[in-house]
C-alpha cells in the first residue's frame, strides 16, 4: 500500500473503521474515548488503543484538543487513517504525537474492521 | 512535498526552541496534509480552544506549560470563554471550572494574545485590505471572512492557527490559493421564508455537501444576522470554508422545503424550552440595536441569556440598548457564547429555545439537552408579552 505520511510514528493494532466523517468535538467523549454521538455508526464503541481509519474529521477546529485530551486520558487511538486528511485531525494528530497517515480510495476501501496490521509511518508501509 | 527554508527547517530542528519546533511540526503536518508546497506569511491570527469546556485538563497544562516561553508573532485574537467573570457567581458555577478556564486566560494573554473572547473578530476589529491572508479558528468566522470580508484563510484549526500565531506562517494550500476559491458546486435557495433560523439550516446543509467553496443562489439579500447564521451553520456539519452569493458552475442542487424540514427534524428535540440564549455566534452592535428594538413595551416570560463580545459594552450600554434588554429580563454576558457554555447544566435544564443552528448542535451532542429551534421572530412573539 502506498500511503501519505502526515505525522510520522509506528503503531500496531487492530483496525476501528468508521463509515461517516468524525466531528471529534461532541462526537467522542475525551474522557473514556467512546464515541457518543447517537447519529454515529461507531456509537458506543471505545477508539481507545485502535487504529482509527475513517474517511475525514468534520466540525468544529476545537476538536484537535480532543485529540491531545484522549491522549492525555490513555484512551486516544494508536494512529489514523484517512482518505483525506483535514486540518483539525492533521494538527491534533501532530501535537499528540498519533501516526497519520492518508491512502489511494482503493486502498482505503480494502481495510477491514477488526483486521491487525503494522503501521510503520516513518517508511510508509502497512503490513 | 512541503519546501521549508533553511530559517524554517532550523526552527523544525529546535535549534531555536522547543516551542517554536513544536509550531513546526504543526504546520508541517497540515502542509503535508493539505499538499501545499510552501509556507506563507499571515497577518492575523484568531484562537479556538478557549473555553475550558472545549480544551479540557489537557489544554489547561499544554497551554500553560507552552506559555512559559512562548510569544506570538502577529496580531491574536481570541474566542469566547466559558463564561462572563463579573457575573459568573449569579450561575453557580463550580470553583473548579473557573479555576482552570482564569489559567487559559492567564496563558493566552501571557502569550500576548488581545483579550477580545469573542467568536466574531470580523465585527469587533478593523479588518484588514481584501486579499489579506489570515489564520482563523473559529469555523463562523472563517467562512465570514473568506466569503463577506474577502480576506485568504483556511477554516483552521485550534492548532494550525495557533501555529500560525507562534511563527506569523501557515501552510499556503486550499482557499489560500485562486483557483480553490472557485465553487464547484451551487446550492439553489428554493426555500420560501427567508429568516436567519431558514439561512443557518441552509449552511448545515451545504457544510454536508460542499467541498471547499460552494455557490449559493436565489438567497436574496442577506441582512448580518441572516449571514452570521449561515456561516455559523455551515462551520458546524462540514469542511466548507467559504461561499459566493450567485450562480456558479459544476453541479446544481436545491435546498427546498423537504431538505429543511430533513435539517430540522435532525436538530430540532423539543417544543419547548426552560431557557431561551441568543448568540452563537455572539451578537454584535446592529444585532443588540435591532433586539432592543424588538423588546420595546415586551418581556421574557423565561430566563434569557443573550451573548456579546466585550468589546461592544460601553456602546450598548451609552446607546441604552442594554437597559432596554435587561428591562425586558434579558441577561446580557460577555466574552462567552451559547456553543459549550457551561451555564447550561442538564441538571438544571432540559431543553433550550434557539435560533442558533450552531448552538442547537453543541446544545444536543456536547450539553446533551433538548433543543427547540425558532427564528428571533418567533421567540419575540412566542416567549415576551
Amino acid at each position: 500500500m502506498n500511503v501519505k505520511i502526515i505525522v510520522r510514528g509506528k503503531a500496531q493494532g487492530n483496525l476501528l473503521v468508521a463509515k461517516n466523517p468524525i466531528n471529534f468535538l461532541g462526537g467522542i467523549d475525551k474522557k473514556t474515548g467512546m464515541v457518543h454521538d447517537t447519529k454515529h455508526d461507531l456509537f458506543g464503541k471505545s477508539v481507545a488503543g485502535k487504529i482509527l481509519v475513517f474517511p475525514f474529521g468534520i466540525g468544529s477546529s476545537v476538536g484537535a484538543y480532543t485529540i491531545y485530551s484522549l491522549k492525555y486520558n490513555k484512551c486516544a487511538p494508536s494512529a489514523m487513517i484517512c482518505q483525506k486528511a483535514d486540518l483539525t485531525t492533521a494538527s491534533g494528530c501532530a501535537i499528540s504525537n498519533i501516526p497519520l497517515v492518508t491512502m489511494s480510495k482503493e486502498d482505503y476501501d480494502s481495510l477491514k474492521d477488526g483486521q491487525e496490521i503494522t503501521l510503520d509511518g516513518i517508511t510508509g508501509n502497512i503490513s | 512535498m512541503l519546501e521549508l527554508t533553511k530559517e524554517e527547517e532550523d526552527a523544525l530542528d529546535g535549534k531555536h526552541g522547543e516551542t517554536l519546533a513544536l509550531a513546526y511540526r504543526v504546520l508541517v503536518a497540515i502542509g503535508e496534509a493539505s499538499g501545499s508546497d510552501k509556507l506563507i506569511p499571515i497577518e492575523w491570527a484568531h484562537l479556538s480552544g478557549v473555553n475550558y469546556n472545549t480544551i479540557g485538563d489537557a489544554g489547561v497544562d499544554f497551554l500553560s506549560h507552552l506559555s512559559s516561553d512562548a510569544k506570538f508573532k502577529v496580531k491574536t485574537t481570541v474566542n469566547p470563554m466559558g463564561f462572563d467573570f463579573d457575573n459568573v457567581a449569579k450561575y453557580g458555577l463550580d470553583d473548579e471550572f473557573i479555576k482552570k478556564q482564569a489559567s487559559i486566560k492567564k496563558s493566552y494573554e501571557k502569550m500576548g494574545a488581545i483579550s477580545s473572547f469573542s467568536c466574531i473578530p470580523y465585527e469587533i476589529f478593523n479588518v484588514p485590505k481584501r486579499g489579506t491572508h489570515v489564520s482563523f479558528a473559529e469555523s463562523n468566522a472563517a467562512i465570514y471572512a473568506n466569503s463577506i470580508s474577502g480576506l485568504r484563510t483556511n477554516k483552521e484549526g485550534a492548532f494550525s492557527a495557533l501555529a500560525s500565531a507562534l511563527t506569523g506562517k501557515s501552510p499556503c494550500s486550499d482557499l489560500r490559493d485562486e483557483q480553490n476559491r472557485k465553487p464547484d458546486l451551487t446550492i439553489r435557495m428554493k426555500v420560501e421564508a427567508k429568516d436567519e433560523l431558514t439561512y443557518g439550516m441552509l449552511g448545515y446543509f451545504a457544510g454536508k455537501v460542499a467541498g471547499n467553496s460552494v455557490a449559493i443562489s436565489g438567497a436574496g439579500r442577506l441582512d448580518k444576522r441572516s449571514c452570521k447564521s449561515l456561516c455559523a451553520g455551515m462551520g458546524t456539519s462540514g469542511r466548507c470554508g467559504m461561499f459566493t452569493l450567485e450562480e456558479g458552475e459544476g453541479e446544481k442542487i436545491d435546498f427546498d422545503q423537504k431538505e429543511l424540514q430533513n435539517i430540522h427534524d435532525e436538530l430540532n428535540t423539543s417544543e419547548h424550552g426552560d431557557v431561551i440564549t441568543l448568540g452563537s455566534p455572539q451578537l454584535g452592535l446592529e444585532e443588540i440595536r435591532d433586539l432592543s428594538g424588538m423588546l420595546k413595551g415586551r418581556s421574557f416570560t423565561k430566563q434569557c441569556m443573550i451573548f456579546c463580545p466585550r468589546a461592544i459594552k460601553d456602546q450598548i450600554r451609552n446607546l441604552g440598548y442594554a437597559n432596554e434588554i435587561e428591562r425586558a429580563g434579558g441577561e446580557i454576558l460577555y466574552d462567552c457564547c451559547t456553543c459549550l457554555s457551561p451555564l447550561i447544566d442538564k441538571d438544571e435544564v432540559d431543553s433550550v429555545t434557539t435560533n442558533s443552528v450552531k448552538g442547537a448542535y453543541y446544545l444536543r451532542t456536547s450539553n446533551e439537552v433538548d433543543v427547540n429551534l425558532k427564528s428571533l421572530k418567533r421567540i419575540i412573539n412566542e416567549e415576551t408579552k
